[in-house]
């Protein structure tokens, strides 16, 4: 187990160094001067220069690299070309409200997710099953900024009980975690039916049946149990979705979180907080991934993985 | 193997008409499954809608009408007005074209690299394969429009930027799909048998693994527009994609979000569009799925 962790570890070394180095590449593709940027459009040619020395602009491309990840490994990312602030000063308050919407979504998909599969396979043909399936197909299909607007409009807006806009109190929490978790939600109930009806017409199933045991220690203890395995896996890929609805639900519901900021940022071309913020999404879902390999390993001891 | 004896196309491919059979193949598999039936006949109205209707609407997309700003829907305006005072059915029959295109076409670009990166890796294997694959893991770590937004930084913000930027985000994903399928093909006999016969790596790859490996490609393309066509309305939502005036329909939505508080209508009808968008290829590519799946032959 320990070597399989080590190995896998390992194996993020060139993915993380790609990363970087997309995202160091990401001011340099940039049509224009970034010094021109920040001088402004008529700034005098010395002024230019100079911030192109404050900044390394005037080095190598290799050595500005070098910088750049050393800093980066410091979580040292300049400052912003807008504020002047220290990137990590802008960033870090934004990432835990990020955190936390992705949390409590994600909790949200888990929790909705099994229950409504679990119900549909256990009752297969039902009108619930059908309801659910359908129920989760649209959810699986709406825009969430959409289904955001929707969900303001009506709980907000016509009905007065929610707070359209903002993040922190309970009030505030339940619509962006509905919209950024609804679609998480649809695939893991259907993954959860489908890994269900797979275990449940298995023999052991039938066997546990003829002793007699109660329906709910047969669906829970016994199916439940064997059918995880698909579903984790579906629980991990919904990990991206989640980091990258989350701009969009940021948008909709202006909540200053990391998606919101990266977008703002692009539009003001504030290239230091655009860059770190996009390079920390990317690393925090590499090690997510990492997480969800290792848990398969834990939960499944037959998988193999090299 | 008995992999060998179970492939129905076997006898055929040595006429090589193995494409055309997959084909009918196909077809037969897909009109007996009703749920591929039913996307297929969805995304066909759509396609109808996107290319006729824009020749039927009676407004212009464009053409304000300030009389008549943010009125609710009406005889006269199907799905109400906005802050312009043009007509929103209008401008949402012309934004289904532009959107589907978007989707569709970047799922062709990324769709095509991504296959020819999947079936050299696979292929070949080796360090080619290894390279190949630690490059795909690279772009695989931006989740969802995060890669886009970073190229889209760089870019700019325009429906061909857009385009490149899904695209980038559809190579990975083919290019995994594609390597897997190539690795269970490459080895069999009659892969083998070609070799023998002098045939060439590319007519290897183009007349006997390609047609082969159709059906994960057909249903993992049928997925990824739809997940094409989320994202590109959701980039011109944030205003990194269409710009305004374009009708298309993340950017409607972007529009009906600034009058959400007095004009609800003006972006429920749009995202309910791209909603059905959406739908359709899913239900398609999930019936498909089914229809295909050789464990379920």
């Amino acid at each position: 187990m320990l070597k399989f962790i080590i190995r896998r570890l390992l194996q993020l070394i060139p993915v993380l160094l790609g990363v970087t180095i997309i995202v160091f590449s990401l001011m340099h593709l940039t049509p224009g001067n970034p010094a021109h940027i920040i001088a402004g459009e008529n700034a005098p040619p010395e002024t230019v220069a100079q911030i192109e020395k404050r900044l390394g602009l005037d080095e190598p491309i290799p050595v500005q690299f070098y910088h750049f990840v050393k800093d980066a490994v410091m979580l040292d990312f300049g400052n912003s070309w807008r504020t002047s602030l220290p990137v990590t000063t802008e960033l870090w308050p934004r990432f835990w409200v990020t955190f936390e919407l992705a949390v409590y979504s994600m909790i949200f998909s888990i929790v909705v997710g099994m229950a409504a599969g679990i119900i549909s396979a256990v009752r297969q043909y039902s009108w619930a099953d059908v309801t659910v399936m359908l129920v989760a197909l649209f959810g699986l299909s709406m825009p969430n900024f959409w289904l955001g607007l929707m969900l303001m409009q009506w709980f907000s807006i016509n009905l007065g009980w929610l707070p359209p806009t903002g993040w922190g109190s309970p009030e505030q929490i339940i619509l962006p975690v509905i919209t950024l978790g609804t679609s998480g939600a649809a695939v893991i109930a259907r993954m959860t039916r489908s890994s269900m009806l797979d275990v449940i017409s298995q023999d052991y199933i039938r066997t546990a049946r003829a002793k007699g045991l109660k329906e709910r220690v047969i669906t829970y203890r016994h199916a439940l149990k064997n059918a995880l395995i698909p579903i984790v896996t579906v629980i991990g890929l919904q990990f991206g979705g989640l980091l990258a609805g989350a701009v969009l639900t940021e948008s909709v519901f202006a909540i200053n979180g990391m998606g919101k900021l990266i977008v703002d940022r692009i539009l003001a071309r504030d290239f230091p907080v655009v860059q770190a913020g996009i390079l920390v999404i990317a690393v925090v879902f590499v090690f997510i991934n990492l997480l969800v390999d290792i848990s398969y390993k834990f939960l499944n001891k037959r998988i193999d993985m090299d | 193997m008995s992999s060998n004896l179970s492939n129905p196309n076997l006898e055929q491919s040595q006429k090589g008409s193995l494409f055309l059979n997959n084909l009918k193949d196909f077809y037969r598999r897909l009109s007996r499954n009703k749920a591929a039936l039913i996307g297929g006949y969805l995304i066909l109205f759509l396609i109808l809608v996107a290319i006729f209707g824009p020749l039927f609407t009676v407004h212009d997309p464009n053409e304000p009408d300030y009389a008549v700003k943010l009125a609710g829907p009406s005889a006269e305006h199907w799905f109400g007005t906005d802050h312009h005072g043009r007509d929103i059915f209008t401008r949402v029959i012309h934004g289904i074209g532009i959107t589907m295109t978007i989707g569709v076409l970047s799922t062709i670009l990324g769709g095509v690299v991504g296959i020819i990166l999947g079936i050299v890796s696979g292929y070949y294997g080796g360090k080619l394969d290894t390279v190949i694959m630690r490059l795909m893991d690279i772009l695989l770590a931006f989740p969802g429009i995060l890669l886009a937004l970073a190229l889209i930084s760089i870019l700019g913000a325009s429906r061909q930027n857009v385009i490149i930027a899904i695209a980038l985000f559809a190579v990975p994903t083919f290019a995994r799909i594609v390597r897997g399928s190539t690795l269970s093909v490459r080895n069999l006999e009659y892969i083998d048998a070609m070799k023998a016969l002098g045939a060439s790596d590319f007519r290897i790859i183009f007349l006997h693994i390609l047609p082969n490996i159709l059906s994960p490609i057909i249903v993992q393309g049928s997925i990824f527009i739809a997940s094409a066509v989320l994202s590109a309305s959701g980039l011109s939502f944030l205003g990194l994609g269409e710009q305004p005036p374009s009708p298309e329909l993340g950017a409607l939505l972007s529009d009906g979000r600034d009058f959400i508080w007095d004009a609800g209508h003006i972006a429920f009808f749009p995202g309910l569009v791209i909603m059905l968008i959406v739908l359709a290829f899913n239900v398609f590519g999930d019936g498909l799925r089914d229809a295909l799946d050789p464990k379920m032959r």
